[in-house]
């Protein structure tokens, strides 16, 4: 969301729009996907990821993993399930 | 009786001479868990804990990014302990089951998924066909699938034909604690099946799970039976005494039933006789 309160369209020139499970976000360009999961507090031993519709199997690599504008991520993990 | 015949006797009772594997690996436990609506984390480890359970189900969700970590379950479950059998919950095709056996295959536990591939909301009954499709897309990609179908034959030799390692056919539908509707069709697909045949949903009470284990049936997985007790850790503990109990009654075989009485005690030597 921009200050404005409405979605983003578009991002300045510093920053990249991705999606991350559903919800448009902005972030700083050149960011690496291990730089977004540390921002959400996230360790990237209990998660999955998917990126444009490819599950990442190699965890190290996320260090290296550049975000791209329109990037779709699905970040997911276990929860309790019948 | 010496000391020693009656740990002989233990020993015999304790004995299975058909051990519960599943695609090469043993169990000790029949009972699985789900470790869904529990009211809280504590409650479900110790649930878990009373059940004597090994196998315990998990969910595939998204991360909610607006919350804390702390919901994820591998902060409560040590997957070291126990063995996670991820499901497909939820999803109503096979290409979505497929997305989230391969996310939970993804996880780094390991390649075993309870495929499910729902058909109706209302009911929660399975899509026979959609399950299928994806039971031959997941074996083909290395997965040990453990199939939820309803209680037909013809689906679950279907399933068995296609590589599943288990099949899993419903006592009733999901959540519902009706019991077992139709023992028949259950004897019927554990009798026709080589692979193990593990009832999944409907069991509401330990009477139930135990009526189940008597048809002979390999297993049993259930979530709410137990979360929605009123005491959820003691009906783990009930749940576990009534599948070792209904698999005790199964090897021991039952008595006949009859129409007339039989007496017990002898019908000779009575008085003034």
């Amino acid at each position: 969301m921009t200050e404005s309160g409405g979605v983003v369209t578009q991002a300045v020139a510093s920053e990249v729009v991705i999606t991350v499970n559903g919800t448009e976000r902005r972030v700083p360009s050149g960011w690496t996907l291990a730089e977004l999961l540390a921002s959400l507090e996230l360790d990237a031993r209990t998660v999955v990821i998917e990126r444009n519709g490819t599950i990442l199997r190699d965890r190290p690599s996320f260090a290296s993993i550049e975000l791209a504008a329109d990037d779709s991520l699905e970040i997911v993990h276990f929860v309790g399930g019948g | 009786m010496a000391h020693a015949d009656l740990i002989s006797r233990e020993t015999f009772t304790d004995f299975d001479p058909q051990p519960f594997v599943i695609a090469g690996r043993g169990f000790r436990s029949r009972l699985m868990i789900g470790t869904g609506k529990y009211a809280s984390n504590a409650q479900m480890i110790e649930a878990i804990e009373a059940s004597g359970a090994e196998v315990v189900t998990v969910a595939v969700r998204r991360v909610d990014l607006d919350r804390t970590k702390e919901e994820g379950i591998l902060h409560h479950l040590d997957p070291d302990h126990f063995f996670l059998l991820a499901n497909t919950a939820g999803c109503y095709t096979a290409s979505d089951a497929i997305r989230y056996a391969r996310l939970a295959r993804a996880a780094g536990f390991n390649e075993w998924v309870k495929l499910e591939v729902i058909g109706d909301q209302q009911t929660l009954l399975p899509d026979n066909v959609g399950l299928l499709e994806a039971t031959k897309t997941l074996v083909d990609e290395g997965f040990k699938v453990l199939a939820y179908t309803n209680d037909d034959l013809v689906a679950a030799l279907k399933l068995e034909d296609a590589g599943a390692v288990a099949v899993m056919p419903l006592a009733s539908p999901i959540g519902s604690g009706l019991g077992m509707l139709n023992p028949y069709a259950i004897r019927t697909i554990k009798q026709r099946l080589s692979v193990p045949v593990i009832v999944d949903a409907g069991v509401g009470t330990a009477s139930d799970a135990c009526v189940v284990m008597e048809q002979g049936v390999d297993g049993i997985l259930m979530n709410t039976g137990i979360a929605a007790a009123q005491d959820p850790v003691r009906m783990a503990a009930a749940m576990k005494s009534a599948v070792e109990a209904g698999r005790n009654a199964y090897l021991a075989g039952r008595m006949p039933r009859r129409e007339v009485a039989v007496p017990s005690s002898p019908s000779t030597g009575m008085l003034g006789s």
